[in-house]
């Protein structure tokens, strides 16, 4: 598409403005999304991009501005009336209710009704046509509680297709799914377009803007910095756009990858044939002193799952863990924090945040966990701490007494990272700690990482990005149907190696040891 | 002034301090404190004295609520400290002995300790719905008290059993100094350490907290363990007014009013943060509003409905929703200024 | 990129792991049910004459407005809320309605009006809770203190009903010989919500919108559900059940009384939750509830063979609830460890 073509304007936002208690998180925003084109909003965590959606559909009122859908002036008291009027959303944090069935949660409030109430044969069958639209083939009767987040996600999206609607909104519908995933939904979404619908995506990995969006607006801190047709705005403009300072995405960690490491005495933590039936298959895995250990795979390969184990979230029923050497029996978190293990889930709001409770309580938690209720730590000591950590990790806003809740997500996963540092692991687990984040924090995050293992720290780093993982690495496991299937290192691996390695064995399904 | 407002004490507060002021309207001696014997009397000293048991229980309650629990069971649990109580008084050879008192107390309490593991261990350990988990001992716990009684209302004389709910010190009622004691234990315990913070994690997401190395099962069993003390000790106080065990009567419905409590003072029966001022104010203002009902001579027919009536007002003024709703109003009806022409 | 990428997640293989995968939630359900027969067992095997069609059929009729109520509770439940008033509402509107009688109305007249009299408790709560963030434990709480004060205010004694419409209801037996199976209009009306109540659940909007809003309240707004309406109607379901449950027990008892159905709140949501049904709600049925009622029914009955005294009774029922409660418990345990 042209983005010069001037075209139809469906929705148009003027000097959008909502104020939060203590904060203005959008201050006089304008958005104009146009039938036929792909908006991209970007800007760095926190920025109000979220927000500013959820103004368009009804989920927030507006403090000032107006909001015109097709020449009309609107007022939207919630989702359904979006709805009505032809807004159809994917909201960031995957809103579905997972006591339901997959089928039903892409259909409530659509099913299909015979003359004796709901005919679900019927509307199980049009669940899956949608699902299908995507490449999801899954058991439409099957409770999605049971899924991973990245099917939760398509399912998401599948929902937002059942409706027949003038204006798509997508808030992140990228952050965990895969490449393949990704090529999917673009194809919909560019099918979408050129039917003359009107797309409003937004995303943090910046291919992909390039990729499929005809014009971008970025915001930042609240505040519109400008709309712009994607085609004149080079990549690293953008950036400068969005954080309002230069920043070389890549010079953060000069390739932390090809550091040596020293394998010579017993490594932090040595797993043999650890595994669980149904869920891994036993697999051995080492990292040692300063060393970081990528593991990659596609969704649902078995990373995660490795690593809850060696963790003791999940209870291992095979294989033998040496903590420096020594046997160790990990069934549950506490066997893991008290030989300095740290992990970090992928799934923050779940099984991350408390957050209720305040940024400072978020980041002592874990030591004052560690050190058990009676041994509080002085509020001194919790002050110097949690100021430590906001500044090192560039937490915003740097308010301590900030609910975790109202922080935008990556700054949520600053505040996660800085309550495992703050127990001074001798190794620590993150899995999709990236996730979501903006460039700044990505690279902020990373260097952190390559920082720490610098200074002796043992990582494990899962990551759908297959860059950030070679790029951080020095060792990467692969994992595919939950198994392990090899290692690599880092030093004489590329991206496209790496892809290779992972889809390999795919084919030798049909043709074996078929290896080019 | 904005920052009182804001408090989230204010509301609860507030709620209170009206209900006392419409009470000394409806008759102004409901605030006056007369001194006999250097022991102070009054309407205000009766409610300081009658709210120790509820005070007692409802702290336990908020611990229990905090880790997202409910304890049904403290009425019952009350029944049998004092039964066990009443009945080792009683079958003693001297009843007035403090040595036997104290004896009798400890006793009780223990047992309501034991009560409350259990139900700790059917909730943390077992996983069974602490409604559930909790109903079984309310429903049992009276059969038991009754058992330990024989079926009859044991009544007893000791003069130092009686002092714990009758008696005075520096002119304030013994109870009153129980209740102090209890307040100042629990909050010391919840906030100078870090129990406190740890509960309302468990609380508010379980399985974080499990992740991020808190004892998640200890401190569930904790509360209820909390909860059956702090209800051994109410039923203790119970009996000593009476100075009788009547297993079907004693503590009677105390669990609704406590949860009542708990939430007027402003914590979720969605588990996480708690107060103990909150639960404080709470206890005060049903207490008032108890004592209104026998002060205003309220017919015990309508009794009940008062209560329901004032309630609903209480939980009203402290909702946000029509707090907003009629500061929108109140704008709505003042004199518009000139809108400035775009 | 020749092939289309296809996303699926393996679908669990055999009968038993198919079945877990898509309802898990029926667990507690069977649970129930098997326990409910080793009850009937070890009785029968103790006592000898409790599986007897009079036994069973009585079982019915004595806990018809138990049932009702329980299917009331089980949509406030499954949003995640809770109706402490029921048991008070049926006081009121079954002294409300006697009186009524007793001035001569006819009971064709009466019956609606109680129906509208639970109806409005209902959506006074559901207005307090939806409107003004009132946690649903107190305003039901409040309701029932308003209610039983309601129904003290009618009459601190009980009236006695002799409308003949109203004690057909209880009366006509409808019964297959003599000894044998019968079953009373009583239990029709009450297996009759009972069945109205799971397909509403099971087959209409309304009902998938309440597991939804039990589910996540967040995600059935963001989904654009309409999550006022609905919940404001599971509060006027149960009101009007225990507007029902007023005109069965009625019925039953053949007086109204104002201290009647004192504690029936806790039993009926303790059948519920036996019945398999999550107080946090999105997970449960109304069939599960039945089933509750029954194991709560057969309980009080078994201990009424046993002809224990008061204490020993109360103490078996909260023995008996508890070893089903566990076993349950233990049985859900190793569903989900797979
Ligand atoms: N309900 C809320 N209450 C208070 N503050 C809020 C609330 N929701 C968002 N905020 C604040 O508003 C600002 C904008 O948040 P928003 O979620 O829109 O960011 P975002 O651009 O979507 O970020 P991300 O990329 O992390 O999703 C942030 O400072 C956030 O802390
Ligand atoms: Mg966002």
């Amino acid at each position: 598409m042209a983005a010069d073509t001037e075209a139809r304007p469906i929705a148009q936002m003027r000097g959008i403005t909502i104020e939060f208690p203590g904060v203005k998180a959008l201050d006089g925003v304008d958005l104009t999304l146009r039938g036929g084109e792909v908006h991209t909003l970007m800007g760095e965590n926190g920025a109000g991009k979220s927000t500013l959606i959820k103004a368009l559909t009804g989920v927030y009122p507006i403090d000032a501005g107006t909001i015109v859908v097709e020449g009309t002036p609107r007022t939207f008291r919630g989702t359904s009336d979006a709805q009505a009027a032809g807004i159809s959303t994917v909201y960031q944090e995957v809103n579905l209710c997972t006591n339901l069935s997959v089928g039903e949660n892409v259909m409530l409030g659509h099913e299909v009704r015979g003359p004796f109430g709901i005919d679900w044969k019927s509307t199980h069958r049009e669940a899956e046509r949608h699902l299908e639209g995507l490449g999801v083939r899954i058991d439409t009767r099957s409770l999605l509680a049971a899924h991973s987040i990245a099917v939760q996600q398509l399912v998401a999206i599948s929902r937002a297709m059942v409706t027949d609607s003038r204006v798509l909104v997508l808030d992140e519908p990228t952050s965990s799914l895969d490449r393949g995933e990704v090529d999917q939904l673009f194809g919909v979404i560019r099918g979408l377009r050129d039917r003359g619908v009107a797309i409003l995506f937004v995303t943090h990995f910046l291919d992909q803007v390039y990729e499929i969006s005809d014009r971008l607006t970025v915001l930042r801190n609240g505040a519109l910095v400008g709309e712009y047709p994607v085609a004149e705005l080079p990549r690293a403009e953008l950036i400068a756009k969005m954080i309002g300072r230069e920043l070389d995405e890549f010079a953060a960690i000069s390739r932390s990858a090809d550091r040596e490491i020293d394998r010579g005495g017993d490594p932090v933590i040595r797993a043999t044939g650890i595994g669980r039936r149904g869920v891994l298959e036993p697999a051995d895995v080492e990292v040692y002193d300063g060393e970081v250990v990528g593991i990659a795979g596609l969704l649902g390969s078995g990373r995660t799952e490795l690593v809850r184990l060696l963790y003791g979230a999940d209870r291992a029923d095979a294989g033998r863990v040496e903590v420096r050497g020594r046997p160790a029996r990990i069934t549950n978190p506490r066997h893991a924090i008290d030989r300095r293990i740290a992990f970090s889930s992928e799934d923050r709001r779940a099984e991350g945040i408390v957050g209720d409770l305040t940024v400072a309580e978020n980041i002592v938690l874990g030591i004052q966990a560690k050190r058990g209720a009676l041994r509080k730590l002085r509020k001194a000591e919790q002050d110097a701490i949690v100021e430590e950590y906001i500044q090192a990790l560039g937490v915003r806003p740097a308010n301590p007494n900030a609910l975790i809740r109202n922080l935008s997500g990556g700054n949520q996963q600053k505040v996660l990272l800085a309550r495992w540092l703050a127990t001074a692991p001798q190794l620590i687990i993150l899995d999709e700690p990236t996730r979501g984040i903006d460039v700044g924090a990505k690279a902020d995050i990373q260097r952190k990482v390559a920082e720490l293992s610098e200074q002796g720290l043992g990582v494990v780093f899962i990551s759908s990005e297959l860059e950030e993982v070679v790029r951080i690495a020095q060792r990467i496991v692969v994992m595919r149907d939950r198994r392990k299937i090899g290692e690599l290192t880092s030093h004489d691996t590329d991206v496209d190696d790496l892809v290779a390695f992972i889809a390999e064995e795919h084919d030798t399904q049909e043709s074996p040891e078929s290896v080019a | 002034m904005k920052k009182i407002l804001r408090h989230r004490m204010f509301w609860p507060v507030i709620a209170l301090l009206a209900l006392i002021v419409l009470n000394t309207i409806a008759r102004p001696s409901f605030i006056s404190i007369t001194v006999q014997n250097g022991q102070l009397y009054g309407a205000l000293i009766d409610i300081l004295r009658n709210s120790a048991p509820l005070m007692l229980v409802s702290l336990g309650m908020m611990i229990v609520i905090a880790t997202r629990g409910i304890d049904l069971s403290v009425g019952a649990i009350m029944a049998v400290s004092g039964a066990v109580a009443l009945t080792i008084i009683a079958d003693s050879p001297s009843p007035d002995d403090l040595g036997t008192v104290l004896v009798a107390i400890l006793v009780g309490v223990l047992v309501s300790l034991l009560l409350g593991i259990w139900n700790g261990f059917l909730v943390a350990v077992v996983g069974v719905q602490p409604i559930i988990a909790t109903l079984v001992l309310m429903l049992a716990g009276r059969g038991v008290a009754l058992l330990i009684t024989g079926g009859f209302i044991t009544t007893i004389n000791s003069a130092p059993y009686k002092f714990m709910a009758q008696g005075y010190v520096i002119g304030l009622p013994f109870a009153f100094f129980v209740s102090i004691a209890a307040i100042v234990i629990v909050a010391l315990i919840e906030r100078r350490t870090a129990l406190g913070v740890l509960t309302e994690a468990v609380g508010i997401n379980p399985e974080a907290s499990r992740l991020a190395g808190v004892r998640a099962r200890g401190i569930i069993w904790g509360a209820y363990a909390a909860s059956g003390v702090l209800a051994g000790f109410a039923g203790i106080l119970y009996t000593s007014n009476i100075m009788a065990a009547d297993a079907n009567a004693a503590g009677l419905y105390i669990e609704l009013y406590a949860i009542l409590a708990v939430v007027l003072g402003g914590t979720s029966l969605a588990g996480g943060k708690f107060t103990v001022a909150g639960t404080v104010v709470g206890v005060f203002t049903i207490e008032t509003l108890r004592s209104t009902i026998l002060f205003l001579g309220v017919p015990s027919a309508v009794a009940p409905l008062f209560l329901a009536i004032v309630v609903v007002i209480v939980v009203l003024v402290q909702s946000q929703r029509l707090r907003g709703a009629v500061a929108k109003l109140a704008q709505a009806l003042r004199p518009k200024k000139p809108e400035v022409a775009r | 990129m020749t092939s289309v990428p296809v996303t699926t997640e393996k679908a669990p293989t055999g009968v038993v792991r198919r079945f877990l995968s898509r309802r898990a939630s029926w667990v507690p359900v069977f649970a129930a049910v098997v326990l409910l027969v080793v009850i009937f067992a070890a009785a029968q095997a103790y006592f000898g004459n409790i599986l007897t069609p009079r036994v069973i059929s009585a079982l019915l009729l004595d806990n018809a407005y138990l049932f009702i109520l329980a299917v009331g509770m089980t949509f406030v439940i499954l949003t995640g809320g809770i109706d402490l008033s029921v048991g008070a509402v049926m006081a009121f509107t079954g002294m409300f309605g006697a009186s009524l009688m007793r001035d001569g109305m006819p009971s064709a007249a009466v019956v609606p009006i109680m129906l509208l009299l639970g109806a409005a408790f209902g959506l006074a709560i559901g207005v307090l809770v939806q409107y003004f963030d009132v946690q649903p434990f107190i305003a039901s709480l409040a309701a029932m203190f308003a209610a039983r004060g309601l129904a003290f205010m009618v009459s601190l004694d009980s009236i006695k009903v002799e409308d003949g419409a109203i004690l057909w209801l209880q009366s006509t037996r409808l019964q297959a010989g003599v000894g044998s199976w019968y079953i009373t209009p009583t239990g029709i009306i009450a297996l009759l919500v009972v069945l109205v109540g799971a397909l509403v659940l099971a087959f209409t909007r309304f009902g998938r919108t309440i597991y939804a809003i039990g589910g996540s309240e967040q995600s059935a707004r963001l989904m654009g559900l309409p999550v006022v309406r609905t919940k404001l109607l599971a509060y006027v379901v149960s009101g009007v059940c225990a507007g029902l449950a007023g005109v069965v027990f009625t019925a039953y008892t053949g007086a109204s009384y104002p201290l009647n159905g004192i504690g029936t709140e806790l039993d009926t949501i303790a059948a519920v939750v036996i019945g398999g049904t999550l107080l946090t709600g999105g997970s449960g049925y109304v069939v599960g509830s039945m089933i509750g009622v029954f194991v709560y029914g057969t309980i009080k009955t078994v201990i009424s063979f046993l002809g224990a005294d008061q204490s020993w009774t109360r103490i078996s029922i909260g023995a008996l609830l508890l070893m089903f409660v566990v076993v349950q418990r233990v049985i859900v345990a190793r569903s989900n460890r797979r």
